[in-house]
């Protein structure tokens, strides 16, 4: 139950990979025939993309994922010299990405959330200065799931007249994306999180937003990402956009993921963020030991793994061992109350009768583990 | 009679996994006696903090929660089919070793963080890291051998098959409860025999090096690491500078800190003398370091508190035993005696060279620990 990490490729977006992968190898740069059949596939994709995201096709640019798109968007825009806005919650993709830019001679400001998780849009006006070239937020939050007032931003962003990037990676397949009434010049997608393939995804760059290529190489992608497509990658992506546009499952997750976290509350502390808006298929749970201790999440994580239930908590370092959540931190959730948090995330394939295995395997565990904290101490 | 350890039907086995040839044999031969098992490898310490300060190196290849090593324990975890997990007791390990450990020297002590390590983290920790995720054992690739004697009522730690791996002076510290759920399944074997073992498991890291140093201290400086670490915490080093003194306190030169130095310490005193001249006791309250000879270096007895007791319950009144005051240290015949609540005075037969405070007092009859304390 951890979709929010990565979701199960679907059969038929697989199906509709699988010729690129075999006999149709063409490189979609080459001018013969099988290069041509990959150009096709390549420009059919990306128009389902651009339908998903409600903008052109020639404004897709396909990246190797999440990651690249959002270093795309923060290290092609900005110069040494620009000021840039962020929230302190993004994703590490742009929270390092801007770090590196701050080592360079950029000005980058760490906008606070409030304790539901959430940016105040007037912070962003305030913010602003002549120097301002980026403002980069996320749509929604991969730990929490929680909703940032983007729409509002843009129509700060548009008025000063300043370049906006959303991060919609934890968005994309789980609530309607408009670039337009967004109003946001740059946008990253990634295909894995949404029932594509892992290795691909987007970033939508507005019409004559100038853009410098993080790779040098050829003219791909309109000059914007040097390197041989992704073909079953792309196509992948594209049958992935074309599926979250007619599958309609989001209210299904979200009576599930209701379901979930009523059954939790029973012996979990509360939602980290259940107070704001938020993606349908997420939530974060924090859980009680005994008294006034909380659970050690790391070792609840690693107990519901070993019965077969993958969820997880915080984020992972290098060595694999989990690194205190910095999200959580942002919302002023104490270090203790944050070890103890486990986020919870559904795909649109997760049943009922997983939603209710995952209930009791919780509930059994966290007694198991007060009992544990009795006789131990 | 004695019995070893039963290992409990029904559970799973957490095997402490380091990425060594120890503990990945441990793994294999355990899988291979049919044991459910789980592989844990403690995240203690990040060599990148303090990667590139002053005195410490820019590169990391240590050998303390390196990538590499998990890695290779990730590998055989793979190999034999366990599931494996990194679990993250940076903030304990800091609390509970790297702290004392600083504190201890700027207190003119000599330190052990292995004991520390196996009081606070290994044996306790991550025994109830295990214990959360429904493993009732631990096991790990320790040199020692750990039975249950009906008679006594209690579980005995004794020193292990290969008396040149003998681990148990850094294991004094674990009591009955932690006994009782620890196998050391090579106190057995011999070194050679292990790698041996490994090779037949086609472990791939059979041939791989010992770890020596202190793990989180790369290269083994550990002055640097003391100014790097405090200079990392904002703390100012505190000026520890002062005299050198002979035993009959004359005053003999200047050092830069008592940090430097260590009880039985001949190198670095930077004195001329026609006959070799060790460091005999610090005083850290005068920041006082007194020098002399290697006769002046003996003593007959010892304090030690903050006691530990295995083999038996207690100690009342006497008791003749074979005590190791450093790792590399042949035991001594010497008399326990109790001075005091926590508090045993060791009498030695023959005087002792270079007794150590912060050091461990391990007390041995023959092949078991009795118990131990720490050196005051």
């Amino acid at each position: 139950m951890d979709a929010n990490a990565t979701t199960p490729l679907l059969p038929e977006v697989l199906e509709t990979m699988r010729p690129f992968l075999l006999e149709q190898f063409g490189n979609a740069s080459s001018i013969h025939q099988e290069g041509q059949q990959a150009r096709s596939a390549v420009e059919h994709a990306r128009g389902s993309v651009a339908q998903f995201l409600g903008c052109r096709p020639s404004e897709i640019v396909f990246t190797s994922g999440g990651t690249e798109s959002d270093n795309l968007a923060v290290f092609g825009s900005v110069r040494a010299g620009d000021h840039v806005i962020t929230s302190a919650v993004e994703h590490h993709a742009v929270l390092h990405a801007v770090e590196r830019l701050s080592e360079r001679g950029v000005d980058v400001e760490f906008l606070p959330v409030d304790g539901q998780g959430v940016l105040a849009a007037e912070d962003v006006r305030k913010a602003l200065r002549p120097n301002t070239s980026l403002i980069s937020v996320m749509m929604a939050n991969n730990e929490t799931g929680v909703l940032q007032p983007v729409e509002e931003i843009g129509r700060i962003a548009g008025e000063a007249g300043i370049r906006f990037h959303v991060d919609a990676v934890q968005a994309a397949g789980k609530i309607p994306i408009d670039v337009a009434s967004i109003g946001c010049q740059l946008l990253s997608i990634s295909g894995h999180k949404m029932h594509g393939p892992q290795g691909i995804g987007a970033l939508f760059v507005r019409r004559s937003t100038r853009l410098e290529p993080l790779s040098a190489g050829g003219a791909h992608e309109r000059q914007r990402r040097a390197g041989t497509e992704n073909v079953a990658g792309i196509v992948g992506l594209g049958a992935a956009a074309e599926y979250a546009m007619c599958s309609g499952g989001a209210e299904r997750m979200r009576s599930l993921r209701d379901r979930l976290e009523t059954g939790l509350l029973a012996c979990a502390g509360g939602v980290n963020g259940g107070e704001a808006a938020r993606v349908p298929n997420t939530t974060n749970l924090w859980f009680r030991s005994l008294g006034s201790d909380s659970l050690d999440g790391e070792a609840l994580v690693i107990a519901l793994d070993l019965k077969g239930l993958a969820v997880s908590s915080g984020a992972a370092c290098s060595s694999g061992a989990n690194e205190p959540s910095h999200v959580l931190e942002a919302m002023g959730v104490t270090a203790d109350r944050a070890r103890s948090s486990l986020r919870f995330s559904l795909h649109r394939g997760t049943s009922e009768d997983e939603i209710d295995r995952a209930i009791e395997l919780v509930t059994s565990q966290v007694t198991r583990m007060r009992e544990l904290s009795v006789v131990t101490r | 009679m004695t019995i070893l350890p039963a290992k409990l039907p029904g559970t799973p086995i957490a095997v402490a996994m380091s990425g060594g040839v120890d503990s990945s044999t441990v793994a294999a031969m355990l899988k291979r006696e049919g044991h459910e098992l789980v592989g844990l490898t403690m995240q203690l310490w990040n060599q990148r903090r303090l990667a590139g300060q002053e005195g410490m190196p820019e590169q990391v290849q240590g050998r303390c929660c390196s990538i590499d090593d998990v890695y290779d324990a990730r590998r055989v975890a793979e190999m034999l089919a366990i599931p494996y997990y990194v679990v993250n007791h940076q903030e304990r390990f800091e609390r509970d070793v790297i702290r004392p450990f600083v504190e201890e020297y700027l207190a003119g002590r000599t330190p052990i963080p292995c004991s520390l390590c196996n009081n606070h983290l290994k044996f306790d920790q991550l025994l109830l890291t295990a214990r959360q995720i429904g493993a009732e054992q631990i096991a790990t690739g320790h040199y020692a051998r750990n039975e249950y004697d009906p008679e006594r009522g209690r579980w005995i730690l004794k020193r292990p098959a290969d008396a040149s791996k003998d681990q148990t002076y850094f294991l004094f510290g674990l009591t009955q409860e932690q006994l009782s759920r620890t196998l050391f399944p090579l106190g057995g074997f011999t070194k050679p025999e292990v790698r041996e073992l490994a090779r037949g498991y086609g472990l791939a890291l059979a041939t791989k090096a010992d770890s020596q140093e202190i793990c989180f201290i790369p290269g083994g400086d550990y002055k640097h690491f003391i100014d790097a670490y405090l200079e990392e915490q904002g703390e100012v080093v505190p000026d520890t500078a002062g005299e050198l003194v002979s035993v009959g306190g004359e005053a003999r030169g200047h050092h830069a800190g008592i940090h430097n130095f260590t009880v039985g310490q001949r190198k670095g005193l930077g004195l001329a003398s026609p006959s070799p001249l060790y460091v005999i006791s610090i005083d850290s309250e005068r920041k006082q370091v007194t020098v002399g000879t290697e006769q002046e270096l003996q003593r007959e007895s010892l304090r030690a508190q903050r006691l530990n007791w295995i083999s038996i319950a207690g100690l009342e009144g006497e008791m003749r035993a074979q005590v190791k005051i450093r790792h590399r240290h042949d035991p001594a015949w010497a008399t326990l005696r109790t001075t005091g609540a926590d508090e045993v005075e060791v009498r030695f037969d023959e005087p002792v060279r270079a007794v150590t405070p912060g050091q461990a007092a391990v007390f041995y009859l023959e092949d078991e620990v009795v118990g131990g304390g720490w050196i005051v």
